[in-house]
Parts: C-alpha cells; structure tokens; sequence
C-alpha cells in the first residue's frame, strides 16, 4: 500500500526530559522518525519540552515548540498549526499518554486530527491491565496470573488460590516503594498492609512470582497490510526480577533452542497482529528455565528502550521504518537502508553477539541501595558488538567508565566463603563481579546458578574470562595465549596487569606477533548482501573489513559514552552537529561511541561509525586503520577529554583547543597563573592530597568551604564542609575513588551564579548569551533553574563577564568551545570553573537564541573567523524572549537517595519554558517538569535555622495563595510568631500523627525541606523528603527554588499560555 | 588439532579439527539462522554439503534429540566459529562436539566464517576440503576440489522403504526425497494418515494406493539430476489427486511440467527469507534452503504461475498450477529451524483435500 496521500502535515510529540526509564532514546527515535518523514515531503511539526535533545533542532523538523509536555498546550498548537495527523508512538509512554488524552477528550476528532501509526483502541487494549489480560486469554496467550485487591483479606484469599511467593505492586507509588515479594503469609500481610497505605488509591496489585524464569523480548514490526516481522530477540542474563533496563541483555538470545525461539516469536506475532499494531511494539517474555511453559510480561505498542537498542544491535532503522508504516507504505515497499538493495520486510540476522549493560547512577548516590528490582534505576546504557560473548562482555564494561575494565574490580576477596554465598543472593549491579569470584574460589556453576538464576551458559562464559585471569596471571605468555586473550577482549592494561608487564610491553609483543584487532561489519544480513553503510565493530583473530578511504580531510569525532547524571544527551547534540559540521566543510567523518540509545550511534549520522569503546587502546585501534587527519575531542564532555593525551601520543593532531590548554584549566596552579595573569578573581583556595592538608586549608580559608577532586564531572565529590569533622568526611568519600588527582578546597562564596558558553577563534570570542541561576551558589549548576538572558545583572557586570570571558578565552588559547562560570557577589565578578570544551548548556543556549554555536564552534576550529561567519565578536544582544531551563530529578527512581540539593549534581534531564514574559516562562519550565500545582492546598515547611527567617516570608506568600501550612515544631513556632498561622505536627520520633503520618493523607501539594548546611545528619529530613517522593509529593530543599515557585504560582498566566516556535526565535 | 579448509579458489582457512578427523571434499553453503543448528545438521537436503554457520556461536543450547529432522546429520561437513564449551537446556542431553564425532562428520572451527562467508557470496558457492593433514599440496587439493562434483544424493537420503504414520483423516501420500520430518508431522497434525515412500516409488504404485493428496517433499542436490523422478511426476501430474511440494519437490514439478532450473549464485539457507504471497500480497519470513531455482521466464503461462516471490530478489517462490489442484513452494512450511509463518499453507493443502475432515 503506498503512502496515504492525506498526510500532509504531522504532529510528533517528544518524549521530554530525560529521566531514569525514559532517556535518550526516544531523542533517537524521534530524530529519525522526524527525518524520515521529512524525506517523504510532509510537514513536522515537533514538541518537546527538552531542550537539549536533537530533535527539537530547528533542522529537524519544520515547526519546533520545545514547551511543556501537557494536554492543554498540546491543544493550543494544534489549533496554531492544524496539523491533520498526530504521530505519539515516537515519544515514550509520555508521548503515548498525550495522544490517548487528546484522543479521548475528543479533541482529535473534533479538530479532524487523526491519530496515526497504531489507534487509541490497539494502545488501551495494550496498557489497560484489564484489558489486556482479557485479549491474552481471548487468543491463549498466557500472562501471570493478577488480582487488583484493596484490603489484606482479598490478598491472602487470593494468594492462597494462586500459591506463594507473590509479587505485590501497590498502585500509584513511585519508585516501586511499598512492593515487594511475599515468600509467606506474614510477609504478605507485612507487605500488604504498607502497600495498601502507601498507595494514593489503597490498591495493590497481587502477581504471581515468576522471578527466576529466563527473560526474553521480542522487537516486532507490523505494517497497515497486516505483515509481521520481528527485529530481533535478546535475552536478559539477569533472569526475572530484574528490570529489563537495569539487566545485562545480550542479543541475540544465546540459550534458546529453535522451538523455544520460534514458539516466542510466534506468540509475539500472534500479539501484534491480534492488538493491531501498525509500527513497532515490543513484547516481553518469562520464560520457564525447565519446561516450555511461558508468560507475556508486557507489551509496549510504541518504540522504547529496546528498540533502539534492537535497531542498533542489528542496524535495522525500526523508528524510521515506524514513520513509513504510519503514512501507510507496507514493510516490502520500505527499502533495507543499510544494504540499499534489500527490503524492510525480512528479519536481521546477525553473525556476532551484542552485549548491553546499564550505567547505574550508584556512584553519584553513594547512600542509595545498589538492589537491583522491577524499579529501573539506570540512568543509560552501553552497547558492545564483539563475534564472541566474552569479548562482547569485556568490551561492554569497559565503557561503562566506571573504573571497571575487567571481572576483578570490584573486590569481593575479603568476604568468607560463607559471606559470598550470601552475597550472590544479593541483587545488584555487581552481581557478574561477585560471580567472578565465586568462580575463583572453586564454587560449583550449579551452587551459583541456585542462587542468581543466571542461565549455566552465562555463568561458564564469567569462567571462561576468570580462567584467562589466571591463565595469564600463572603461565608464560606465548603467542598463543596473548592472541586468547585478545580474542575474548582483555585489554592490554589488563593484560599487563595480570603479567607483571607494562603496556607498551604487551603492545609491542602484539605488534610483533601481528595480533592487531580487525573490524567487521554490521549489515543486518551476516554478509548475505553487500551492505554499503560503514558501521563497525573490531574483534582479534579475524580478517579486517573496514574499507580504507583516503579523502582529502578526515575527522574522527569522539561521542560521550553513556548517558550518566552529569553527562547527558547534550554532549550528544554537540557531537552529532560537529559531525554535521565538518561534513558540510568537506571533511569525512568518523564517530566513535558505545551508546546505543543516541542519535550520534544512528548509522547514517557519519560517514563512518564505529561502535566501541572509548579507551585509548580501543581508540588506538580505530586510528591505525582509519589515520585521521584530526580529531576533535571538545564536543564529547569528560569521556572525549579524557582521551586527548593519548590522541597526540598516537600522532593524531587535536583540532581546536590545545591539549596542553585544556589542561591549563584543570591544573590548578597553572590556572591561578593564568587568573593572575588576566587579573581576574576567584575564590581563594588550595590544593591538597590528605585530610591533614584539607583541614588545615580550610581553616586558612574559613569555613564554610567546598571540597573537590579534580579531573570530574558534574561536581561528583563536592561538597560543602562546615567544619573539621566534615572535611574528614567528605575526603574518606572522595578518597574511595581512585585518584590521580589532586583534591581542591575552596571558600565557599554564596553569590549569585552566572554561567557563559562562548566561542573563540583565537582572537574574537562570540557569547550567545548569559545565563543565570535562581539558585545561590552551592547548588550545583546543572540542578540549578537556569534563566536568559540574565534578570539581575549590573551593566557593569555584564561588561566584566564579557571582558573575563575573552582574556581567559584568549589566554587559554581557546579555538572552538569555552565554558565558564561565575560567582557575582557584593558586585565582584569571581571565576570558579572553566570548561575549555562544549557545556551542559550549549543545546539550550543555542536553541533560545536562535545561535547555532556547536556548528560556528566547528567552522572556527577548521579555521574561520567569527567575523566572516557573519556575526559580530563578543556578546551578543539580547532575544526578545525569556528562556528558563529547569532541571528534572528522577529521585522517585532511586531508593534511599537523598534529594537534597547541593554542589553534586543530581538532576537526569531538563526542559525549558519559553515565553515573553519572566513569570510564564517560569511557570512554564515548572509546569515542564511536572509541578502543577496547587491540587489540595497544604503544605509543609520544616527548615533549618539558618533558613527560618527567610520561611517567614515565603509562609506568607504562599498563605495569601490560600495554603494551609504545616510546620514542625520550631519552624511552626517561628512562622506563627512572625504572623504566619502554621498547624504544629510531630516529628518522627514524637507520637502520631507524625508529619509522615501526614504525607500518607496524600492531600500535601508541597513539602520545603532544608537540610542542615553540609549534610543532613538527622534522619527525620531524609525521611521526610523520600516519604514526600515516593507519594508523589513536590518537595523541594532550596529556598531560593520556592521563590521562583511562589513567582510562578503568583502570576495570572497559567490559563492563557503562549506556545512558541523556536524557529522564530533569534537575538535581535 | 589443527583443521585447515581449502576452497576451489586457493584460499586456506586454519582452523580447529572438531568432530571426525576424517578427509572430505565437499560443496560449501552457508547458513545464516540464528538457532535450529541441529535441524539444520539433521536436514537431508545439506546431503553432499558441507555447511558453515554464519552465527559465530553454535551449541549454546547443546543436542536435543527430539529436534533432529532425520535420523542422522547429512552435511559431509561442519564450519563454525565457535562451539560452546558447556551447553545449557533442559532438554539438552548431549553435545554438540559428541554428536558430530558420534556421528563420524569432520568439521573445523575457529575460522573467520564471515571472511568465508564473503567469498562465496562473491565468487558463489564452490567445493572445498576439510582435512587435518597439515602437509597437503595446494595444487593437487584444488585440481581435485575442481573436479568433485556430488551426484545421486536423493538416493542416499531416501527411505529404503514405505512407512506411515496412523491418522484419521485424509490419506497423503509423502514422496521422500529426503525430506524433513516435520512436514510428515505438520500433515499428521492435521489428522493427515501420512504414507512415506521412498523416492524411487512408480506413479503407478502411488496411485494406486489411492491417497487423497500427494506431497512431494524437499531433499538435496541439482533437481535436473533426478531424471527418472520426473518422469512419475508428469504421470502424477496428469492424475486428479491434489499435489502439494515443497523445495526440491517443487522444482521437480515444475520440470515435469516444462519448466527449467538453474543453479543460483549461492542459494537462500536461512530463517529470514521474505516471501510475498501474490495472491494475498502478504509476506511471510520463510525458512528456505535452496542452491537451485525455478526459471521464471520458463514457465508456460497455461500451466502454472508464479504465485509466490522472494521480496529480496524477486526469484521464483513458489507456483500454483492452473486447472489444476496443485500448488509448490521453494521454501519450507514446515519450519523447523526457523519462522511458523507459513505453516497455514498446509491447511491450504487441506482444504484442497475437500476440507476439514475428521481432525
């Protein structure tokens, strides 16, 4: 069937800001499915409220609103753009969500918009849990057996027919708090009777437990004609029990025989078909580990997570294939991109093993549990290609950038043999490492499979790489044994490691015995057809297929790895538009990167993409076949870097700023040289490497002051110590994490912060804007409300920022990208962090002034000037709009993660609101993250001292709003005092009700928590404030974010948003 | 022990012995499905092969006897990446490393299967030779490898004699060419008394004992060479009594019928064959192993036509014949390894019969 010829104009609704369970992906997704319906002549016109995606680029799509993500501004663009279709299976279940609200409302139909790809019946049939049970029993498709019951009694009588152990999911509840497994009555009744509490609703779901059962996905396409193919199938090692986004997955499934593949693959069709799908779905399985007996977890009728992860495991494009079905073209009418000559009606083959795992935030939430469960807590993922499992497996740790480069390190030496069998019991995102010494110690696969579940087959690969551990560590190291090695991917360091040699001694004993890796091609067909798109991985024992080009100009662009709080899909958008860049300057481009969920791993984003590590070895190995004329290491955050020493150590020269510059600005004695030298403040500071060193700096400088190791991203580490103990605190954390690097203590001033992002060509320097956050300093910058163009800065200051930027600029030899923060206080402009490299904020300043900075950033750094790029040089005048980028948490996600904000980053995403006026561009980037308020009306405020007289009069701000305000007992006493009616509530240890007692009514819009400075040490707050998360409640611990709050709340803008395109936005 | 595979061209491939030391000289195809590997061994249509898997890891989920497709593996050899060392199912009661030595097949692993795979997608399927013997003379192995050309490979994989399996339905008659077990299952399921004839089985004895339906089953080797074959076929082409083919089977009909095959560059072998069915315009993923092809332009447009296409190539997949109860498909229905899709063409069968009866 060709394409509808009634399509003509298309609303694609994104997926918004990036949080745990819905990330970069759906950037991916989105970008793709924008461009492929470009290339068929229609009009996009796009929304999301994310500013840092690519999709949102005003090159994407047609029309771009980057506003809030709710039915009524959805409503509001559709009467300005008239769309005839609506595209929501590209954004996420946020995406899917609005179009089943705007469809069911009516609205759709009113405003003859139809909703395209899959119909609001096939999505309700889909995600209504009643619903969806019956279609399964309709066709014989077997699901866990449920029950929704609403007290104890109903539980137990249940679960007495279904049998323990049970699963109990309470309805409503973030995080998957209150749930649990129930092994026995008691526990049930335990579980039951908090969860029933704990739920908005008073329900709880009961579920058979199937935990243990091997798990197994389908990705599945189906066209308008009713043509079913699946994509590819991958298994999780972690059996179930375990999110799928949290597991180690590997595609594809490595331990089913044909019948069970072909039984599973049927059923998912059988599904797709039956719900009517047209586009992706995906379909996940438990299966019996000893029968054919099987169960449909979940069914998501939408591209997720996996399918990206299946589109770039197997190079077949589902999103752009999910476009084309929805204009109506059949899966044989849909041409194989990558081999050009096939058809997207057949199913990839693959001829190597794909091995995903999930970049846990654990060591940005040191006190968080690492237990793995249902709840996903991974912030992103890295992918590895390799022809053999165990390679694909050391590959994939590797780039997880998390000190990890083989099964030995985390250390479980020190546990009794009785202490490890426990610990394999534990769950958790070192469970692969815990095996590893199980195998070491001798304790039998069948010992470790009663206790993980994980699959025999997986647990003999661990063996395979522990037994190279040894092999290596005890035998002479022959040509042999080196090339073993290698074939299962050990890298050299570890290598050198485990021979008492160095690792040029392992290199050059490679070289010499021609043990170099060779790359192989993925090309959705095992080599059945020619392909003609360059995307590789490497492996060791094979024959080199990567085609040698020798162009004029070559570029190799280093991505960022996984997506971690801290390093976000933005360095993405700056890797994937310096791509764009070089390539439109002639340049041939090649990407290296390992995460599967971003728009720069698409394989027709360069002219050349190499999915694998990014270590200097795995580096290394690309540059010896490719030789690239440069590489450009700004655009990539902390994990391109990182990697420039070893660049030029491999002769290849770094495009832009020099390595010894960026170093300048990390070093820093050479940077308080360079600040002496340009006359500029900053806060006065030392240097140590031991606590003795750190105390006594901090009492030179005099507390409060910051500490921090150097060589980080997004403040990891950093902290304000109000005293001695603290210092000693804050270093044994720091301090657990290896480091070269020296550990900086700084006073602490608590000024106004503003932030600037510039390029430089060496002589001029361009400034888009500057940036302000609502928050003092001490919170870190990217959790910080951050507002242009700035609202309270002197002329006076804005001249200084401009001139600091451009002496720094031109003193640290910046050629591409700089980004620097300031501390303005008492009308003194200080200097605390520069950033010789793409920022955070480059998508977000770009977008709202209309400025294309990563794009001039790249021309500069070929080697024009700012003034022939028709700009003028220095700071640029204002946009006639205001622009706020709000940060997004995902604290819900993560049991037993503090929520208080300070100098460590903490936020997982961001969204902006746009707007004429300061007070609904505020109201619109809260309304973005999700505060929509005022529901009920109460409130709590329990603050520390040093805050309580300044909650006096955000209390009467918010008591004019009509608020009923609760307090603990000193706060309540001083708001009460200074006229402010304040209800008294009990603590945690006094009698109930209690203040949590309270938050349970689930009648609470918003709790303000402050923490005591440093760290909160009493564990009333951090009670209070993951009760408040975890039920759903707005809780905030800067005041300085109330403020902006109550400003929002205050203005009268809410029922009359504008909505705005961002392609019309541009300074003056 | 080292194993090395010689290819027609001169190429070497070193690799690892697996299974039967023993010296073969065969003709190399490739495979690209991802699982079904003992099906694939047990399929008669691999006789006078040898077959490399393209998925680098093979015997993950060990031997469960109950998938074999045949009594015996056929290829005269193995190439794999790389066999695992434990394998892991409940099922599983051997390994893959025992049932090939059991079995007496010799095979090599370790090698660069997609290196070879490129070759004979490029230059297309060629002989070679596996063999352990490190001293062999390069010239002399590929004059021979040149020469080798596998014959009378149905006879070999035929039944030596008739057997049935007992159901209340329709009679169908199997002619076994070499055929892979599930298609008997597949008609038995469907309440099929399925009666299984040796290849060399007279049209005359076949009608005479009377079946509802006849089906011609898959099996190896260049249908052309199946001269006396053909012949019964014109004979039960001629009767009224539906016929339903598959693979070989189906290219046999169509030369019975005056169409010609060709030898195709390097065959389709995998579970991922799109198929587009021109009558319902629907495409099915098809599990397909197949060298040789039915030559589109040869068919005669009064007896048959194309009723079925690869969606890659546009190669024929299959013909339903006119003014007649007969329809052939290259690829397999019966699945196994691979995609179920296309199992309903056996109720197609059924219904040709008259209908459901009795199942």
């Amino acid at each position: 069937m060709p394409k509808n010829p009634n399509i003509k104009k298309v609303l694609v609704i994104g997926s918004g800001p990036i949080v745990i369970g819905q990330a970069a992906e759906f950037d991916y997704a989105g970008t793709q499915a924008c461009r492929s319906l470009k290339e068929e002549g229609i009009e996009v016109v796009l929304v999301n409220s994310n500013p840092a995606t690519i999709m949102t680029d005003k090159d994407i799509a047609d029309k771009v609103y980057i506003e809030p993500l709710t039915t009524k501004v959805l409503e509001k663009i559709i009467e300005v753009e008239k769309p005839d279709s609506v595209l929501p299976t590209l954004g996420g279940q946020a995406g899917l969500n609005l179009g089943m609200e705007l469809e069911e409302s009516g609205f759709l139909k009113s405003h003859g918009v139809k909703l395209l790809g899959t119909t609001a019946e096939t999505i309700r049939n889909a995600e209504g849990r009643e619903e969806f049970k019956e279609l399964m029993e309709r066709i014989g498709e077997p699901c866990a057996t449920s029950e929704v019951v609403e007290n104890v009694e109903d539980g137990i009588a249940f679960t007495n027919k279904i049998g323990y152990p049970v699963v109990l999911r309470p309805a409503y509840t973030l995080g998957g708090s209150g749930g649990g497994i129930a092994h026995n009555q008691m526990e049930l009744i335990d579980i039951l009777t908090n969860g029933l509490r704990l739920s908005r609703v008073g329900q709880v779901l009961v579920e058979r437990c199937i935990a243990g059962w091997k798990e197994i996905e389908y990705e599945v396409m189906r066209d308008s004609a009713g043509n079913c193919i699946t994509v590819c199938n991958m298994e999780n090692i972690d059996p179930v029990g375990v999110h799928t986004g949290d597991s180690i997955v590997v595609a594809p499934s490595q331990t089913l025989g044909d019948k069970e593949y072909q039984m599973l693959r049927t059923s998912a069709l059988k599904i797709i078909d039956e719900l009517g799908i047209t586009g992706g779905c995906n379909v996940q399985y438990a299966l019996h580990p000893e029968s054919f007996e099987y169960c449909v977890i979940e069914v998501n009728p939408r591209v997720s997570r996996s399918s990206a992860l299946a589109s770039k495991a197997t190079g077949y494009p589902i999103a752009k294939v999910a476009a084309k079905i929805a204009l109506g073209y059949t899966l044989d009418e849909i041409k194989n991109a990558i081999t050009g000559k096939t058809y997207a009606s057949f199913e990839p083959t693959l001829d190597y093993c794909v091995v995903k795992i999930p970049r846990l935030p654990f060591d940005k939430f040191i006190m968080a549990k690492r237990t793995l469960t249902t709840q996903m807590k991974a912030t992103g993922e890295v992918m590895s290609i390799c022809n053999n499992f165990e390679g694909a497996l050391m590959k994939a740790i590797r780039s997880l950038e998390q000190h990890v480069e083989s099964l030995m390190d985390y250390d479980f030496t020190g546990l009794s043999e009785e202490e490890l069998l426990e610990q394999l019991n534990v769950v958790d995102d070192r469970r692969i490492w815990c095996i590893a010494e199980a195998l070491r110690r001798g304790i039998s696969y069948e010992e470790i499979h009663n206790r993980t579940k994980i699959d025999i087959w997986f647990i003999d690969k661990l063996a395979i790489i522990v037994e190279m551990e040894n092999a290596l560590k005890t035998e002479e190291l022959t040509k042999e044994l080196l090339a073993e090695a290698k074939r299962i991917e050990f890298p050299d360091t570890v290598i050198a490691k485990l021979t008492g040699k160095t690792e040029k001694e392992i290199h050059d004993l490679r070289m010499k015995y021609g043990i170099v890796a060779g790359f192989k091609m993925v090309d959705t067909c095992a080599a059945e057809f020619e392909a003609s798109t360059p995307y590789y991985y490497s492996g060791f024992g094979i024959e080199n297929e990567a085609i040698e080009t020798r162009p004029e100009k070559k570029v190799l662009v280093l991505g960022s790895g996984p997506i971690r709080i801290g390093q976000g899909i933005e360095f993405d958008f700056c890797s994937v538009h310096s791509t764009w860049a070089f390539r439109d300057a002639g340049y041939e481009t090649i990407i290296v990167n390992n995460n599967p969920e971003t728009v720069s791993t698409d394989f027709d984003i360069a002219d050349k993409l190499y999915f694998e590590p990014l270590t200097p070895e795995d580096v290394q190995n690309i540059v010896d076949i490719e030789k690239p004329d440069g590489a450009v290491v700004q655009f990539g955050g902390q994990t391109a870097i990182k990697l420039t020493e070893s660049l030029m150590k491999m002769g290849v020269p770094i495009l832009g700023t020099k390595a010894e510059d960026v170093d300048a600005a990390e070093d820093r004695e050479l940077f308080d040289k360079i600040l002496e030298e340009c006359e500029i403040p900053r806060p006065a500071g030392h240097t140590v490497f031991t606590v003795e060193e750190a105390k006594k700096a901090a009492n030179e400088l005099g507390y409060p002051v910051l500490v921090r190791p150097s060589y980080v991203l997004g403040g990891q580490g950093m902290q304000i110590a109000t005293d001695d103990s603290e210092i000693e605190e804050f270093m044994n954390i720091i301090n657990r994490i290896a480091q070269d690097h020296p550990i900086l203590v700084d006073k602490y001033l608590q000024g106004k912060e503003i932030e600037v992002d510039a390029v430089c060509d060496g002589d001029n320097i361009l400034i888009p804007g500057i940036m302000e956050h609502i928050e003092r300093a001490g919170v870190h910058s990217g959790d910080s409300i951050s507002v242009y163009p700035a609202q309270s800065l002197s002329d006076e200051c804005i001249d200084m920022i401009e001139e600091y930027t451009k002496r720094l600029a031109r003193s640290l030899h910046v050629k591409g990208m700089i980004n620097i923060q300031f501390i303005v206080c008492d009308g003194q402009v200080y200097v605390i962090e520069v950033n010789p490299r793409s920022s955070r904020t480059v998508p977000y300043i770009s977008k709202v002034t209309g400025i294309p900075i990563v794009k001039l950033a790249t021309k500069v750094i070929i080697g024009e000037k700012i003034t022939d790029l028709g700009y003028k040089p220095g700071l640029q005048d204002k946009a006639d709009y205001i622009a706020i980028k709000m940060p997004v948490f995902s604290f819900e996600k993560i049991r037993g993660a503090d929520t208080c904000l300070g100098p460590e980053m903490k936020s997982t995403g961001e969204c902006l609101g746009i707007a004429k006026t300061f007070d609904e561009a505020l109201y619109k980037a809260f309304l973005g993250a999700g505060v929509n308020l005022p529901k009920h009306k109460k409130m709590i405020i329990t603050v520390n001292d040093a805050d309580k007289h300044e909650a006096i009069s955000i209390g009467k701000r918010f008591e004019k709003l009509g608020y009923e305000i609760y307090a603990t007992r000193s706060t309540a006493r001083v708001l009460n005092e200074n006229g402010v009616h304040a209800i008294k509530v009990n603590k945690l240890s006094q009698e109930a009700p209690t203040v949590i007692d309270l938050i349970l009514e689930h009648k609470i819009d918003i709790v303000v928590d402050t923490p005591t400075q440093g760290r909160d040490k009493t564990r009333d707050g951090f009670l209070i404030r993951r009760m408040s998360i975890e039920t759903g409640v707005n809780c905030f611990t800067a005041l300085d974010t109330v403020n902006a709050l109550l400003t929002s709340l205050e203005s009268n803008v809410k029922d009359n948003l504008s909505v705005i395109d961002i392609a019309t936005v541009g300074t003056k | 022990m080292k194993a090395f595979l010689i290819l027609e061209d001169g190429t070497v491939f070193t690799g690892k012995s697996i299974g039967s030391k023993k010296e073969v000289i065969s003709e190399i195809v490739f495979n690209t499905s991802m699982t079904g590997y003992l099906e694939v061994l047990t399929d008669p249509s691999y006789a006078g092969q040898a077959v490399v898997m393209t998925y680098p890891l093979i015997g993950n989920y060990g031997i469960c006897h109950e998938d074999m497709e045949s009594l015996k593996p056929w290829p005269d050899g193995y190439i794999v990446r790389e066999l695992s060392r434990v394998p892991s199912n409940f099922r599983s009661d051997d390994n893959i490393q025992n049932f090939l030595e059991t079995n007496d097949i010799p095979g090599i692993e370790g090698i660069d299967t997609r290196a070879l795979t490129k070759i004979l997608r490029e230059k297309g399927t060629m002989n070679g030779m596996i063999t352990t013997n490190e001293n062999y003379n390069l010239e002399e192995v590929k004059e021979k490898l040149k020469k080798y050309s596998p014959t009378g490979v149905v006879e070999k994989v035929t039944c030596k004699e008739k057997s049935n399996l007992k159901g209340d339905g329709y009679k169908v008659a199997l002619m076994d060419f070499g055929a892979k077990k599930n298609i008997a299952k597949s008609l038995n399921e469907r309440g099929c008394d399925v009666t299984i004839y040796p290849a060399s089985t007279s049209a005359d004895e076949i009608i005479e004992s009377n079946p509802d339906g006849i089906m011609l089953s898959n099996g190896p080797g260049d249908p052309k060479e199946c001269v006396s074959i053909i012949e019964e076929l014109k004979k039960l082409y001629n009767t009224d009594i539906p016929i339903f083919a598959i693979c070989l089977g189906h290219q046999l009909m169509a030369l019975a019928t005056g169409a010609d095959t060709h030898k195709m560059k390097y065959g389709h072998r995998g579970a991922n064959h799109p198929v587009k069915d021109l009558k319902s315009g629907k495409v099915y993923i098809s599990s397909q192993n197949h060298g040789y092809v039915v030559d589109s332009d040869t068919i005669n447009p009064d007896i048959a036509e194309v009723g079925f296409v690869n969606v890659n190539d546009k190669t024929v997949e299959g013909l339903r014949y006119k003014n007649k109860n007969i329809f052939t498909v290259q690829f397999h229905p019966e699945a196994c390894p691979g995609p179920q899709d296309s199992g309903k063409l056996f109720d197609e069968f059924i219904n040709m019969m008259g209908g459901k009866k009795n199942a």
